[in-house]
């Protein structure tokens, strides 16, 4: 009789659960493919058919030399980016995780007040400019170079692998960076993929740190170029010299640069995503 | 008179031990050196130039050379009308993200646990997380493709039932809905990772045990679940509190214009505008460092009162 009763609850249960997740799901969803389905939009001519989608506007963007210009810009600052944030991060993690090292506390309450104290956006303007870094790539790069928070789940989980594996590379004669090289990255896979998508992410989606350190346009990366189509009331007024955008509507145009400037990190999403729910963040995520 | 004697050798030698530790772990100080230069130059460089809120800025006589005026621009900025508006829509923005967004992740998180469809769970996680990725930028073009009026697909939707167009994202009525229900979107499906995490590490034996006894779910989700959710939720709660006057800048700068500053005009985005965009540099200066010094007691509170209450902080 018990069983029986709580079969009947679980089912009305379950189907509200599954309910609720697939409504999520929908509302996930939705905002997204309009966007695509959007930016496939044909353009209505008088007189001639109208197709039922068109890639019209994606043609007229990779058209464009300056939409060209700001992916050649944007990679140029992922590649750049990313590779600083890496070297640094894992040097810096690599050695703050040995806690026998004279000085270790002091070290990480130095990093971490930085953590929990902004000084705000003018003293780092004035920082860049005097620095003369004002109009050049490193500008956008170097104030991001570690990230404390991606530094300390880095520090967790090297804490976490066993010291004796390193103690034993040391008494064969290996060196630190040989220990750090040979022993622990081959060990780190998951969390190098983790943060490296963090960094990714960042250094791609950065769009303040240009328009704020940035005034030459060739030098601006796609979300700056994103953001002043977007913000064009026509987008011809984008198209460059007097061309004026023929195959596609303005609207699918800007919902095409959309969709361009996404999908880089789209793709290589679903292959890093798998990491990041294994578990990796929670032995260090405590935010 | 002996241990007075003896004393400085024992000091001596333990100074010795400590210069030996460092030269020992000398090529380690050298691994950390291009990160310690990093946070030194750009981490604690701005801290330096910090000293123009209290001078009055001059562009020819620089940020060394302009007269001290001590705290006359953040006395200035207390006075002045700005201060109450950007304060309540800093406070109001926060807020009303944190109440929306939190119980919504909880939710979230309790029903991934509890379904029984291993396929419906792992697509709502890799879908819901995906949006967190996503910049402003990129985002104000989703909420241009849904709510600009002329092309939206809410306005095409309110046009099918006969409702005149209404311009979501200029208009001051419904700016504030649209910057915290876009933020609840994009961020609930992420920050539900952790409810999820504390949900995993419940002993299962209590949810056999609960049932057993004749508990049915929602008494086990009620009894089991959020008790163990709850060092987490306070956790989390406390430290959104403590970032209290981050109200998301990036956001509000990629999605306000002119017509919905009353609104959405917050203190990041005023001091942008003053400091970069009309050069008054002191003044912005100024109110950036009071909020960087109100979020830092802020936040060390918090963590104290977190580790008090919930066993961990965030440091």
């Amino acid at each position: 009789m018990v069983k029986s009763f709580t079969t009947r609850g679980d089912k009305i249960f379950d189907f509200g659960l599954n309910f609720f997740l697939i409504l999520v799901l929908i509302i996930t969803i939705v905002p997204l493919s309009y966007v695509v389905i959007v930016s496939l939009q044909p353009l209505v001519m008088p007189n001639q058919p109208t197709p039922f989608a068109s890639f019209g506007a994606y043609a007229e963007l990779l058209a464009q030399p300056s939409f060209l210009r700001a992916a050649l810009n944007s990679f140029v600052l992922l590649i750049g980016g990313v590779t600083l944030n890496m070297v640094l991060t894992t040097l810096s993690a690599f050695v703050l995780s040995r806690k026998s090292l004279p000085g270790r506390g002091v070290i990480l309450a130095f990093i971490l007040f930085t953590f929990l104290f902004n000084a705000g956006l003018i003293p780092q303007f004035l920082l860049i400019k005097n620095l003369g870094l004002l109009d050049s790539l490193p500008s956008v790069i170097l104030p991001g170079a570690i990230s404390v928070y991606n530094l300390l789940i880095m520090i967790a989980f090297l804490q976490n692998l066993p010291e004796s594996l390193g103690e034993a590379a040391r008494i064969d004669g290996a060196s630190e960076f040989q220990v750090l090289w040979y022993v622990m990255l081959p060990l780190s896979k998951p969390i190098l993929l983790t943060v490296g998508l963090f960094y990714a992410v960042n250094n791609w989606n950065e769009f303040f740190l240009p328009i704020l350190f940035l005034s030459d346009k060739d030098l601006m990366p796609l979300p700056v170029v994103l953001r002043d189509i977007l913000s064009s009331l026509n987008s011809s007024e984008y198209v460059d010299g007097n061309r004026q955008a023929t195959i596609a509507p303005p609207e699918a145009i800007k919902m095409a640069a959309v969709v361009l400037t996404t999908l880089p990190m789209l793709m290589v999403y679903p292959w890093i995503q798998s990491h990041f729910t294994k578990g990796v963040l929670l032995g260090g995520v405590k935010e | 008179m002996l241990s007075q004697s003896a004393l400085p050798t024992a000091k001596k030698s333990a100074a010795s031990r400590l210069g030996y530790a460092i030269w020992q772990h000398r090529s380690l100080y050298l691994m950390l050196l291009p990160g310690l230069l990093y946070f030194i130059v750009f981490r604690y460089g701005p801290l330096w130039y910090t000293q123009i809120a209290f001078k009055e800025f001059s562009p020819i006589l620089g940020v060394e050379g302009s007269p001290w005026v001590g705290f006359k621009y953040i006395l200035e900025f207390f006075n002045s009308y700005y201060f109450s508006q950007l304060m309540t829509n800093t406070l109001i923005i926060s807020l009303a993200k944190l109440i929306f967004g939190l119980p919504l992740a909880i939710i979230l998180a309790i029903a991934l646990s509890e379904t029984r469809l291993r396929f419906l769970r792992s697509s709502v996680q890799t879908i819901t997380y995906l949006p967190h990725f996503l910049s402003w930028i990129v985002m104000a073009g989703v909420l241009l493709a849904l709510f600009s009026p002329s092309e939206g697909l809410v306005n095409k939707g309110m046009g099918l039932v006969g409702q005149d167009p209404i311009a979501f994202l200029t208009d001051p009525r419904y700016f504030v809905a649209i910057l915290v229900g876009s933020d609840v979107w994009k961020e609930t499906g992420w920050s539900a990772i952790l409810y999820l995490a504390a949900l995993m590490s419940i002993d299962p034996s209590l949810y056999e045990a609960a049932a057993m006894d004749g508990a049915t779910r929602w008494q086990r989700i009620w009894h089991i679940s959020l008790p163990g959710m709850l060092n987490v939720i306070v956790l989390v709660t406390l430290l959104r509190l403590g970032g209290i006057l981050d109200a998301g800048f990036t956001q509000v700068f990629a999605l306000y214009s002119l017509p919905v500053y009353s609104v959405s005009d917050i203190i990041d985005t005023w001091v942008y505008r003053q400091g970069i965009q009309n050069f008054q540099l002191s003044v912005a200066a100024a109110v950036g460092l009071f909020k960087g010094v109100i979020g830092l007691v802020l936040v060390v509170v918090a963590n104290r009162i977190a580790r008090k209450v919930a066993g961990t902080g965030l440091y």
